[in-house]
């Protein structure tokens, strides 16, 4: 487990800051509540067989008891670089996306189930959508009970979407709750 | 068990007239007429489950009153045990007393042959035979009624010389335990249960079914906000991830597991849960210790790796393919677990100190028997689990004698509790300090262990708070009828009966243990004590008293090494067991008679 170098974290981060903005800082910054002592620490990423791992500095510290062969995980997994570098985020992260993320977009209660397999979400299946969503902004796909179902990428902006016809896809797929029972495997 | 008023609650007469009768002595009958038999009936079943009864009335007729039983199994009381079956003879009808015998040999088929299905053919058809009798003779019941009472009183003589030689016999070692856990009536209702699958959790994906006995040992840990948790087999998950619920993502857990194949279910509802404050691990839970730190977590939960007997339902297999030596092994890993997490714990932490060793069996071998194999290794102790249900475990079992506070364990049954087999204990960890004894002594369960004279002393002399009013001679005395003859004798005269010393737990273990504790665990307890006493003794004897007696846990600072005498013979255990058995049991008598 080590701390990102410059490259690495540049990835990372510009994916974060599609979906938070701004906001982006106050995902580390944030006091900590996990760890045993007291006073709250920081967030920070960890790099560990080529996932990324958001944890508070607390448990970080701790785990460096821990030999690497034998570390599975820290707190939690954000995302992974793929073999040729490339960061993806990963399903893990949607709690922290959708605690953060600056647009969120609603389904119908019927639809939901097409987002879980992993599809697209088309136009009609869009219930409500953040007014300012720009093109390629990171996206929350809430349910309408607000509880996050996954995340992607906008494909149209806020206002195109209401001239786009039904089938239209309006947010594109990245990661879905579904992921969890349908590729348990792939997942770790 | 007093006689309660009759009930007029409507019972068919073969229904639940469960008489386990085999084991007492049935008092002179006089003939009853059969709805007083009925009353009789169901006043002894009022004191059962109702859902025994209601279970009773729709099986077969020669089921049981398992809490009858079962008190009778734990407290072991002659007395009780005649009381009880004389009230279920009452009420026994001829049904029951031909499925008695019945069961008794359906008992003894069950003992040596863990599948027992045949036990019901047979009460099957007793019960059918029985019934056509029932109605021809009912003027003739005085006669039967007596007939019956001779055929019980032979039947439970031949039970009683049965058990005896059970006791005696090595070649028994294997034969399944529930054989004596249980009467021989629950017996078929344990293992019917077991065939069945208990209620399941709603939790899916990987975690996969895992009954309510999965969170027990969670509920009997209540770990706090903040703590430092272990978690030693984690996966797949569901009790790390309760603990992280119930910490709210505060703290840190060290979920640890060594498989590495299951670590991917593990991490998969670790994350899918939303538990953040884990650190996952891959190490062999012996080697924690050495990774985390000696003394530095607030609780550990160990669920051990077992045979799984409290789980058939979802193996079938292990009613068949698990032996002696499976049992053996789990065993000797679960105690070493348990030595390591007992080391991981702090036992000066702020709030916790606790380790809670739970297991899904239900062989005495890996449950009681290992944690007192940690009551005599570490300064541990006994505390209650806060689950109020479950029975208490076992104290005595066939020729093993426990720790009294073992009966603060709780075990589970999928016939009482509706969840699979289960054991759980809390154990509280007392001082960081390792008894230098247990780490030069063998370990085994019944083991005697070295006999060292001055651990006579020392034992005479460290007696727990609560019983340090207790005359100590007499305390004396009944540790040296429990150890070894000849050492005791030769330093009764020099030990001081003063029981003080500095107060550690195995104060109150070893008085507990000298009272009520068989030769076996005497023997190792004292074996413990004497690091206590040799540490102490420079001090003196007699200055300890006054100042021990208020003291609770005194630091081993105070303490003084005493030089340990070489270890004195080892009898042959069987034997020497059995007469200091005797001799225990007459010095008790000596003991209770002075206390009062």
């Amino acid at each position: 487990m080590r701390p990102l170098d410059e490259k690495e974290t540049t990835q990372v981060f510009e994916k974060l800051f599609k979906f938070t903005g701004p906001n982006l800082k106050h995902l580390l910054e944030r006091p900590a509540v996990e760890g045993p002592d007291p006073e709250p620490g920081r967030y920070c990423l960890r790099l560990h067989r080529n996932r990324v791992y958001y944890a508070s500095e607390a448990l970080v510290r701790r785990a460096t008891a821990v030999a690497r062969p034998r570390l599975a995980g820290v707190g939690t997994p954000i995302g992974k670089f793929t073999h040729h570098g490339a960061f993806h985020l990963t399903v893990h992260a949607l709690d922290l996306l959708a605690a953060h993320a600056r647009r969120r977009v609603w389904l119908k209660p019927d639809t939901e189930r097409n987002f879980l397999f992993g599809n697209s979400v088309p136009k009609s299946s869009l219930a409500r959508i953040t007014e300012n969503t720009k093109a390629g902004d990171g996206v929350v796909v809430m349910s309408m009970a607000d509880l996050p179902l996954g995340f992607g990428i906008a494909a149209r902006s806020a206002q195109d979407c209401r001239k786009a016809d039904t089938n239209a896809v309006v947010v594109l797929h990245q990661a879905d709750a579904g992921e969890y029972l349908r590729k348990e495997e792939e997942l770790m | 068990m007093a006689k309660k008023g009759p009930k007029g609650k409507p019972q068919p007469l073969p229904a639940p007239e469960g008489k386990k009768g085999s084991k007492a002595a049935p008092p002179p009958k006089a003939a009853k007429r059969v709805p007083k038999k009925k009353q009789m009936l169901l006043e002894s079943s009022d004191d059962s489950d109702t859902e025994q009864q209601q279970h009773l009335q729709e099986e077969d007729s020669d089921l049981d009153l398992p809490s009858d039983s079962d008190a009778e199994e734990l407290s072991g009381s002659d007395a009780e045990a005649d009381e009880l079956s004389g009230s279920d003879a009452e009420g026994s009808g001829d049904e029951v007393e031909e499925d008695e015998e019945e069961e008794e040999e359906g008992d003894d088929e069950s003992d040596d042959d863990p599948l027992a299905d045949d036990f019901l053919a047979d009460s099957d058809d007793s019960e059918g035979g029985d019934s056509g009798i029932e109605s021809d003779e009912s003027d003739d019941l005085e006669a039967k009624s007596r007939a019956i009472d001779e055929r019980k009183l032979k039947a439970e003589e031949e039970a009683e010389e049965e058990l005896k030689t059970n006791i005696r016999s090595e070649s028994d070692e294997f034969r399944l335990p529930t054989a004596e856990m249980f009467p021989a009536v629950e017996l078929v209702e344990v293992l019917e249960a077991f065939e069945k699958r208990p209620p399941e959790c709603l939790r899916t994906n990987t975690l996969k079914k895992q009954g309510a006995s999965s969170f027990l040992p969670v509920m009997a840990l209540a770990p706090q906000e903040k703590e430092r948790i272990v978690d030693m087999a984690a996966a797949p998950g569901g009790k790390t991830t309760y603990i992280g619920a119930l910490m709210k993502n505060t703290g840190i857990i060290y979920a640890n597991e060594f498989n590495e194949k299951r670590l991917h279910g593990l991490l998969g509802n670790i994350h899918r849960m939303g538990v953040t404050n884990t650190i996952v691990c891959n190490y062999d839970g012996k080697e924690l210790p050495k990774v985390l730190g000696m003394n530095s977590v607030d609780r550990v939960l160990l669920d051990a790796p077992c045979t799984g007997t409290g789980t058939i339902w979802k193996d079938p297999q292990i009613k068949t393919s698990k032996d002696i030596e499976d049992i053996r092994n789990c065993a000797f890993v679960q105690k070493q677990l348990l030595l390591a997490a007992i080391d991981l714990v702090d036992a000066n932490s702020k709030t916790g100190g606790y380790v809670v060793y739970s297991t899904c069996s239900i062989m005495i071998a890996e449950n009681e028997a290992v944690i007192d194999y940690a009551l005599k290794k570490r300064n541990v102790k006994l505390v209650p689990c806060g689950l109020d249900f479950g029975r208490p475990g076992f104290i005595r079992f066939r020729e093993y004698r426990f720790h009294t506070s073992l009966d603060k364990t709780r075990r589970f049954y999928p016939h009482v509790n509706n969840m699979d087999g289960f054991f759980v204990a809390k154990l509280k960890k007392l001082s960081n300090t390792i008894p230098e004894t247990s780490e030069s002594s063998k370990a085994s369960e019944g083991a005697v262990e070295k006999a060292d004279p001055s651990g006579d002393d020392e034992d005479t002399k460290a007696v727990p708070d609560e019983q340090e009013k207790s005359v100590p001679d007499k305390d004396e005395k009944a540790v040296q009828m429990k150890n070894h003859k000849d050492t005791k004798k030769a330093n009764k005269g020099t030990s001081e009966p003063k029981p003080d010393k500095p107060a550690k737990h195995l104060k109150n273990h070893k008085k507990d243990a000298m009272e009520t504790d068989g030769p076996e665990s005497t023997e190792t307890n004292e074996d413990v004590k004497e690091v206590r006493h040799e540490q102490t003794k420079q001090t003196g004897n007699k200055k300890k008293i006054a100042s021990d007696r208020t003291k609770k846990f005194a630091p081993k600072s105070t303490s003084v090494i005493k030089e340990k005498k070489p270890v004195s013979d080892k009898k042959r255990k069987r034997k020497w067991q059995f007469k200091l058995r005797r001799d225990w049991e007459a010095g008790k008598k000596s003991d209770k008679r002075r206390k009062v």
